[in-house]
C-alpha cells in the first residue's frame, strides 16, 4: 500500500499514454469529435441561454408567437448532422478496418484468459501469468481463447481491446512504439475478481526483448510441445504423413482450403483445428469417416494450443495432397 | 390570461372513495397511476442506496469499503433496479397512465382492469427481485451474459430473472392499453395531428414494449433453463455460442432505452410549449422523430458487441444505422431550442428541468457518436465512458424529465401548488450534482478505467473523489423532492384547474380532476399547443 499511496500523489492524468501504431489514429477521432461535440453543445447551450433570457416572459398573460414551423430549417438541421455522421462513419470504419487487419509478418502469442488470471504462451515456449513482454517496433498478434467464461483484453494505451471467448479464438493485434509498462485489464466482468484480473504488458528494446527470451523456456517450443502430446494421444495412428492413415494428413494442411463432405469449402485455421480436435464430426474433410473420437475433457485450452501450433509447424514439408 | 376563481373541487378522484380497498381495487387511471408512482419511488430509492455505497466503495482505489463479492452485487441490483423497475415504468406508468385518457379527453384507458392488473404484475415482479435481494443478491451484472450467468454465478440469478421476466408482462400490458387507448378512445375532434407531442412519444413507446418486451422474457427464460437443467444455448461446452445471448439481449435491452428516453422527449415536449406558450416548433417532424427513434431503435442492437467476435461487416453496417439514430434526436433538440425562439419564456421549475434536459441529453446524445464510430468505440466500450454516457441519456435525459413532468403536473395530481423556491434551488443541485458525478466518467474512460471494477489503478482517484462527491450532492438534490411535494399534499397552496396558464385539455378539467375526468366529454377543435387561439376559449 506504501507505493500506492505515493504514487497518488505523482498527478493525475486527464490523458492515457499513446504507445503504439493505434493510439495516434483512434485520438485523432476522438479530438475531431471532441470538437464537432464542443460546438453543438456551446450552440445549444448558447442558443437556450440567450433565448431564455432574451424572451423571458415579462407580464404573467403573454404569449409566445405564432411562429412554429419551418421547412428549411428542418431540412437544414436534418441534413447537416446527416452530412456529419457520415463523415465519422467513414472515419471510424476505417481505422477499425486497420485494427481487424493484421499485417502478414505478425509475432504471434497465444492467450488464454480464466477466473482470474491471464496466460500467455509464447511460441518459444516461455509462459507467463498477468504479463506480457513484447518487443517495440514489432507487429503482435495475441490468439486468445478463455477456460470458462468471457474475459476482455484491453490496453488502454494501445488503444485495442476484445472479448476472449470460451469454445472460439479471437484475436487483436497492435504494434508497440514506447518501451514501457501499461495497464492490461479484463473489460469484461467475469465474476467476483473481474478487478482483479489486470496485469501489465511490458515494452522492451529489441535487444532486451531477445535477452528476455533467451531467458529460457525448459519445455521447449510451443510447436515442440505439441509434437509429444501428438505423440502421447496417439494422433499420429491415423494423422501419418504418408497418407495411408485413417485420417487427413496434416502436413502442409494449415492454411488451405480443404472440401468438406457437404461440399462446402473452408480455410483451415485456429479455429477449424481446434474444432476438428474437440467435436471432429462437425465438419469433417470430404473422402473420410466420421470415426475420430472427440477429446474434449482430456486436453486443455493450452494443451490445444500446443497441438495447434504442433499443426501450423508441419507446413515444411513438401506438399502433399489434402483431399 | 385568465387564471378564474381558484377553488378545491367538492369532489375529485382522490375523495371519490377512502380506505385501502379503494386504492387496491381502483380502476381508475389516475389512482393507478399514483399506486405507480409508490412503487417506483421505493425502487428509484432502493436503487440509488446501491449507488451510494458503489460510489462510496470508489472514493478509494483498494477495495476496502465492501468485499469484492458485495461490490459486485450491488452494481448488479443497482441496474436491475434502476433499469427494470424505475426507469422503464417511470414515466409511462406514472404520468402516462395518469395523462393518456386526459389529454385525449377520455373517461379512462380502454381497459381499465388490466390496467390494475399491470400494476400487481409489476409488484409481483418486484417482490421477487427483492426477495432475490434479500437472499444474498445476485453477482451477473444487469446484462446477464453468458456463460458467467448460466454456468458460472452461484448467487441467486434465477429468482431475479423471473422477476424481471414477470415484470416484463406489466410493461407489455401497458403499452397495448396504451396503444389501444390512443386508437379507439380519442374525443371527437381529437385528431392524430391534434394529439400533444406526449401521446405521440407513448404511442411510439408502447410499440416498442409490445414488441421488444417478448424476446426479453424468452431470453431470461433460455436462461433459465440452461441454468437449470444445462441444455446449450449459450455455454460452449454445451455446444451452445455465449454471444447468442448477447443478441438476444441487446434486441431488447437497446430499444429498452427508448423505452426509458422516448416518454422523457415527449414530457420535455409539453414542458418547453407550456412555458414558452407556444406552439412547438415543427411538430410533425417532432413527432414522427419519436416514430423513427422506435423503429430504428430496433435495428442497432449490435453496436453492444463491437467487441464481442461479430464480423467485421456486420460491426459496420451496425454502426451505420446507430449513426442513423442520431437524426431523429437532433431534430428534436433542434425544435426545442427553436421554440424558444420569441417565446414567452417562463423560468418556473418544470422548465428549468426541461432545459437541464436538453443540454445533458445534447452531451449524451454527441457521446453516443463516439460510441457509434466503430474505431473509437473499442477503446471506450466497457469503461467508464460509457458509464457516463448511457447516465447522461438515462439519468439526465429520463430522470430530468420525469421530474420535469411530475412538477408540471403535480398541481393537476394533487390539486396544490409545491414551494418554489425550494423547487428551483434542488433542480439547480441536481444539475450541478449530476455534471460531478458524471462527467469525470468521460475522462477516467477515455484513460481506460474498466467498469465493472471494485479496486483501481491509483492515478484514478482524484477523478473517482469527483464523481463521488458529486453523488452525495444529487443524493441530497434527490430527497429534497420527495419532502416538499409530501408537504405539499396537505400545506399546499390551491393550484386551481390551471395554475400555469397552459392550453391542452388536462388543464380544462379541475385539480384534481374528477373521477371521470371531464364533468362533460371535450369535443376538439383547435390544435396541440394553440396559444394564439385557444387561450381565451377557457371554461
Amino acid at each position: 500500500m506504501d507505493e500506492a499511496d505515493a504514487d497518488m500523489w505523482k498527478g493525475t492524468p486527464l490523458f492515457p499514454d499513446s504507445a503504439s501504431t493505434m493510439a495516434g489514429r483512434v485520438d485523432a477521432l476522438y479530438f475531431f469529435l471532441i470538437v464537432v461535440s464542443a460546438f453543438f453543445s456551446v450552440l445549444i447551450a448558447g442558443l437556450i441561454v440567450f433565448y431564455a433570457v432574451k424572451y423571458r416572459r415579462r407580464s404573467p398573460d403573454s404569449v409566445g408567437a405564432s411562429f412554429h414551423g419551418g421547412m428549411a430549417l428542418e431540412l437544414t438541421w436534418t441534413v447537416i448532422p446527416f452530412f456529419i455522421t457520415i463523415v465519422i462513419f467513414v472515419w471510424g470504419a476505417s481505422v477499425f478496418f486497420a485494427m481487424s487487419r493484421p499485417p502478414d509478418e505478425t509475432l504471434n502469442i497465444y492467450v488464454v484468459g480464466k477466473q482470474w488470471m491471464w496466460k500467455f504462451q509464447h511460441l518459444d515456449g516461455q509462459r507467463e501469468i498477468n504479463e506480457l513482454h513484447v518487443p517495440v517496433g514489432r507487429p503482435v498478434k495475441l490468439i486468445m481463447t478463455s477456460e470458462d467464461v468471457i474475459h476482455d483484453v484491453f490496453v488502454p494505451a494501445f488503444r485495442v481491446k476484445a472479448d476472449v471467448l470460451p469454445g472460439r479464438y479471437t484475436n487483436i493485434w497492435f504494434q508497440p512504439t514506447k518501451p514501457g509498462r501499461y495497464h492490461l485489464f479484463c473489460a469484461e466482468y467475469c465474476g467476483t475478481r473481474h478487478s482483479g484480473m489486470v496485469g501489465e504488458v511490458v515494452v522492451m528494446d529489441p535487444s532486451e526483448y531477445q535477452t528476455w527470451l533467451s531467458g529460457g523456456a525448459p519445455e521447449g517450443s510451443l510447436a515442440s510441445a505439441g509434437a509429444r502430446l501428438f505423440q502421447d494421444l496417439a494422433c499420429n495412428t491415423c494423422h501419418r504423413p504418408d497418407a495411408q492413415g485413417r485420417g487427413p494428413v496434416l502436413e502442409g494442411l494449415f492454411g488451405k482450403t480443404a472440401t468438406l463432405q457437404s461440399g462446402e469449402t473452408i480455410t483451415v485455421d485456429e479455429a477449424y483445428v481446434r474444432e476438428s480436435i474437440l467435436n471432429p464430426s462437425a465438419r469433417v474433410t470430404a473422402g473420410f469417416q466420421p470415426i475420430m473420437p472427440t477429446f474434449q475433457g482430456l486436453v486443455t485450452e493450452e494443451q490445444l494450443l500446443e497441438l495447434v501450433e504442433y499443426v501450423k509447424s508441419l507446413q515444411s514439408l513438401p506438399p502433399v495432397q489434402t483431399r | 390570461m385568465s387564471t378564474g376563481t381558484v377553488f378545491m373541487p367538492p369532489r375529485h378522484y382522490l375523495n371519490d372513495g377512502y380506505g385501502i380497498r379503494s386504492w387496491l381495487l381502483t380502476r381508475d387511471h389516475k389512482r393507478i397511476a399514483l399506486l405507480y408512482l409508490a412503487a417506483v419511488t421505493l425502487f428509484f430509492f432502493v436503487g440509488g442506496a446501491f449507488a451510494v455505497l458503489i460510489r462510496l466503495e470508489l472514493a478509494t482505489p483498494a477495495g476496502d469499503f465492501v468485499s469484492d463479492e458485495t461490490y459486485n452485487k450491488l452494481f448488479t441490483m443497482h441496474g436491475v433496479m434502476m433499469v427494470f423497475f424505475f426507469l422503464i415504468p417511470s414515466i409511462p406508468a406514472t404520468l402516462g397512465n395518469f395523462l393518456v385518457p386526459i389529454m385525449i379527453g377520455a373517461k379512462d384507458l380502454a381497459l381499465p382492469k388490466l390496467n390494475l392488473a399491470s400494476w400487481y404484475i409489476y409488484i409481483l415482479g418486484g417482490l421477487f427481485t427483492l426477495y432475490a435481494l434479500i437472499a444474498g443478491g445476485v453477482d451477473t451484472g444487469w446484462t446477464f451474459y453468458t456463460p458467467f450467468s448460466t454456468v458460472s454465478s452461484t448467487t441467486n440469478v434465477i429468482p431475479t430473472a423471473l422477476g424481471i421476466f414477470i415484470t416484463g408482462f406489466s410493461s407489455i400490458l401497458t403499452g397495448l392499453n396504451f396503444i389501444v387507448t390512443i386508437h379507439r378512445m380519442r374525443a371527437p375532434g381529437m385528431t392524430w395531428f391534434r394529439m400533444p407531442l406526449f401521446l405521440w412519444s407513448m404511442y411510439a413507446t408502447s410499440l416498442i414494449m409490445v414488441l421488444g418486451t417478448p424476446v426479453l422474457a424468452i431470453t431470461i427464460l433460455l436462461v433459465a433453463v440452461e441454468r437449470l437443467f444445462h441444455f446449450g444455448f449459450f455455454d460452449p461446452r454445451l455446444g451452445g455460442d455465449p454471444v447468442l445471448f448477447q443478441h438476444l439481449f441487446w434486441f431488447y435491452s437497446h430499444p429498452a432505452v427508448y423505452i426509458m428516453v422516448l416518454p422523457s422527449m415527449g414530457v420535455v415536449s409539453e414542458l418547453v410549449a407550456a412555458f414558452c406558450r407556444k406552439q412547438v416548433f415543427g411538430y410533425g417532424f417532432v413527432a414522427f422523430a419519436s416514430v423513427a427513434i422506435a423503429v430504428l431503435g430496433f435495428l442497432v442492437w449490435g453496436h453492444h458487441m463491437f467487441v464481442a467476435g461479430q464480423s467485421v461487416y456486420s460491426a459496420l453496417i451496425f454502426s451505420a444505422l446507430s449513426f442513423l439514430v442520431a437524426i431523429p434526436s437532433a431534430v428534436k433538440v433542434f425544435n426545442w431550442t427553436a421554440t424558444m425562439y420569441r417565446g414567452s419564456v417562463s423560468w418556473q421549475t418544470p422548465m428549468l428541468y426541461a432545459i437541464g434536459f436538453i443540454g445533458l441529453f445534447t452531451i449524451g446524445g454527441l457521446t453516443g457518436l463516439f460510441l457509434a464510430s466503430v474505431g473509437l468505440d473499442v477503446h471506450v466500450t466497457d469503461t467508464y465512458f460509457i458509464i457516463a454516457h448511457f447516465h447522461y441519456i438515462m439519468v439526465g435525459g429520463t430522470l430530468m424529465g420525469y421530474l420535469g413532468g411530475l412538477h408540471y403536473w403535480w398541481p393537476k395530481i394533487s390539486g396544490r401548488l409545491y414551494n418554489e423556491f425550494l423547487a428551483k434551488l434542488s433542480a439547480g443541485i441536481i444539475f450541478l450534482g449530476f455534471n460531478l458525478t458524471f462527467f469525470p466518467q468521460f475522462i477516467l474512460g477515455y484513460l481506460g478505467m474498466p467498469r465493472r471494477y471494485h479496486a483501481y489503478p491509483p492515478e484514478f482517484q482524484v477523478l473517482n473523489v469527483l464523481s463521488s462527491a458529486g453523488a452525495s450532492i444529487l443524493g441530497v438534490g434527490y430527497l429534497i423532492p420527495m419532502l416538499y411535494l409530501m408537504w405539499s399534499l396537505r400545506y399546499g397552496k390551491l393550484a386551481g384547474s390551471n395554475p400555469w396558464g397552459a392550453v391542452g385539455l388536462e388543464w380544462t378539467t379541475t385539480s384534481p380532476p374528477p373521477t371521470e375526468n371531464f364533468a362533460e366529454s371535450p369535443v376538439v377543435t383547435w390544435d396541440a399547443y394553440d396559444y394564439q387561439t385557444t387561450v381565451t376559449v377557457e371554461s
